[in-house]
């Protein structure tokens, strides 16, 4: 299963790709193959605050539902349109075109490095 | 109650899900795929030209002698020595006080041999319940789900992909029908039943013919788009054709009366049946819910355990069972029993959807049909 070496991670199966105090959010190839093919993604509108750990949108598939939560403590400064339209890219291309949300981080979360993130779904 | 059964059972097929790729989950002790690559794309082949699905897991039973039949008419809510020889029936297992123990498809085999077919969760109570029930019958019952692998063909192309592999007359093999054939060289019982809402065959082999069976069905089957299919699309396949899961729809705690399912009940049997008194009770008094099916315009998924509310009071008057974005309609549905009262189609009713709540219709289902 793909990780890429140069993202940080969350144990709810979320990437973070940081770009200064920007963080880019998305779902783990993991967590698309287990969730199945995605069929609607309710994202938080730009400009929502949101905090560490708790809940700010949902992942729905056929079989599943689940929550998305927030990395780290921020603002929401974009959406990413495209998933809303088609939901399936979350199962074709997670790490890239399936982006969620970017973030202004004010607050750290608890992140994983990709050779912990590796580990904990080896266990799984 | 205590089982025997080892908690991570492989199916005779399991080495040719793993070289599909399949992901697998664990369904009532058993590894099984869920699905080989997209949940929708299996789904849509089985609605379009076939899918493959290993049902190993499920629970065979056999029961042989004179009284036979009379034994399953006396355990069962249905009429199985009114079955005629190579026919099925979709009967039910019930308990004293009519709630439903497992639902099943009763085949007679042989004038004195039937194959009672449980599901794979419910296979000790249905054992366990059979065996007291046929006391003073003159009947041999036996556990025989170790000796029969179990595959299913299902979808348009299904008959078309079945006909390569044999010389059995396709044809005369009606709807919940069942005949001793060669298919692909191996003796199997080939059988025209399913759970997905479409024409199919349910393929009861050898275990250790399944292999060989499993590749020429993939083989043959893929010219006319035939895919190896997961439990996950068969969840949606069997929700849009409207047909309950035990565990959902079914439990101990609903009768086959509530479920809608009360055609099933064969009060006009010679025999007393298991349930018979609280059943009949439960007929005359009428059921206080009901099975409906719910259908949204919105997005959201009504899902299993969700509470049903009246719109004009924001009352509880229900609750979900199954649910899922239909693949094939493009819009939620979901089963829900509801209060008498608000089960009359083209009701409007809202469910509680994780805090929101989102407006739903009363339909009759199935919520597909195939086209004769």
């Amino acid at each position: 299963m793909s990780v890429p070496a140069h993202l940080k991670y969350t144990a709810e199966h979320e990437w973070l790709d940081f770009d200064g105090d920007i963080a880019t959010v998305g779902i783990t190839a993991f967590a698309a193959d287990a969730l199945g093919d995605v069929v609607y993604v309710d994202l938080p509108a730009t400009g929502t605050v949101v905090t560490a750990g708790e809940s700010c949108g949902e992942i729905e598939s056929t079989k599943s539902v689940s929550d998305l939560f927030a990395p780290v403590d921020g603002e929401v400064v974009e959406i990413n349109d495209a998933v809303a339209a088609e939901p399936g890219v979350l199962n074709t291309d997670p790490f890239q075109s399936g982006w969620l949300f970017r973030l202004k981080v004010t607050g750290p979360g608890e992140l994983l490095d990709a050779t912990a993130y590796e580990s904990l779904i080896g266990g799984e | 109650m205590t089982t025997s059964r080892d908690p991570s059972q492989h199916t005779p097929l399991y080495a040719e899900h793993q070289l599909l790729g399949a992901s697998f989950t664990d369904f009532a002790g058993w590894s099984m795929p869920v699905r080989y690559s997209s949940d929708i794309a299996e789904h849509t082949a089985v609605r379009t030209a076939a899918g493959l699905f290993d049902l190993s897991h499920m629970g065979e039973l056999e029961l042989t002698g004179p009284q036979a039949g009379l034994a399953l008419d006396h355990s069962l809510v249905g009429h199985p020595s009114k079955i005629g020889v190579g026919r099925a029936r979709y009967s039910m297992l019930c308990d004293p006080n009519g709630g439903i123990l497992d639902d099943l498809v009763v085949y007679r085999l042989a004038e004195e041999r039937f194959l009672v077919v449980a599901n794979a969760s419910n296979v000790d109570v249905v054992l366990e319940a059979l065996q007291q029930r046929m006391t003073g019958y003159d009947t041999r019952l036996r556990d025989a789900s170790r000796d029969w692998a179990l595959i299913a063909v299902q979808g348009p192309a299904a008959a078309a992909i079945v006909s390569e592999l044999t010389d059995a007359d396709i044809a005369e093999l009606k709807y919940y029908a069942i005949a001793e054939a060669t298919l692909a060289g191996s003796d199997v019982l080939l059988a025209r039943t399913g759970y997905t809402g479409e024409d199919g065959f349910e393929v009861y082999s050898r275990p250790e013919d399944a292999e060989h069976l499993w590749t020429e069905l993939l083989r043959v089957g893929e010219p006319h788009g035939l895919v190896p299919a997961g439990l996950a699309c068969r969840d949606t396949l069997r929700l849009e054709a409207g047909m309950p899961l035990y565990g959902h729809e079914l439990s101990r705690d609903v009768t086959p009366f509530e479920a809608g399912l009360g055609r099933v009940v064969a009060f006009g049997k010679e025999t007393a049946f298991v349930g018979d008194q609280a059943l009949a009770v439960r007929r005359d008094e009428g059921p206080r819910r009901l099975l409906v099916g719910l259908v949204s315009s919105g997005r959201r998924s009504p899902r299993s355990g969700y509470s049903v509310l009246d719109p004009k009071t924001g009352a509880a008057i229900g609750s979900v069972t199954s649910g899922a974005p239909s693949p094939t309609l493009g819009h939620p549905i979901a089963m829900a029993y509801v209060n008498v009262g608000f089960e009359q189609p083209g009701t409007r009713l809202q469910v509680d959807i994780r805090g929101t709540h989102d407006d739903v219709e009363v339909v009759t289902p199935p919520f597909y049909r195939r086209a004769q």
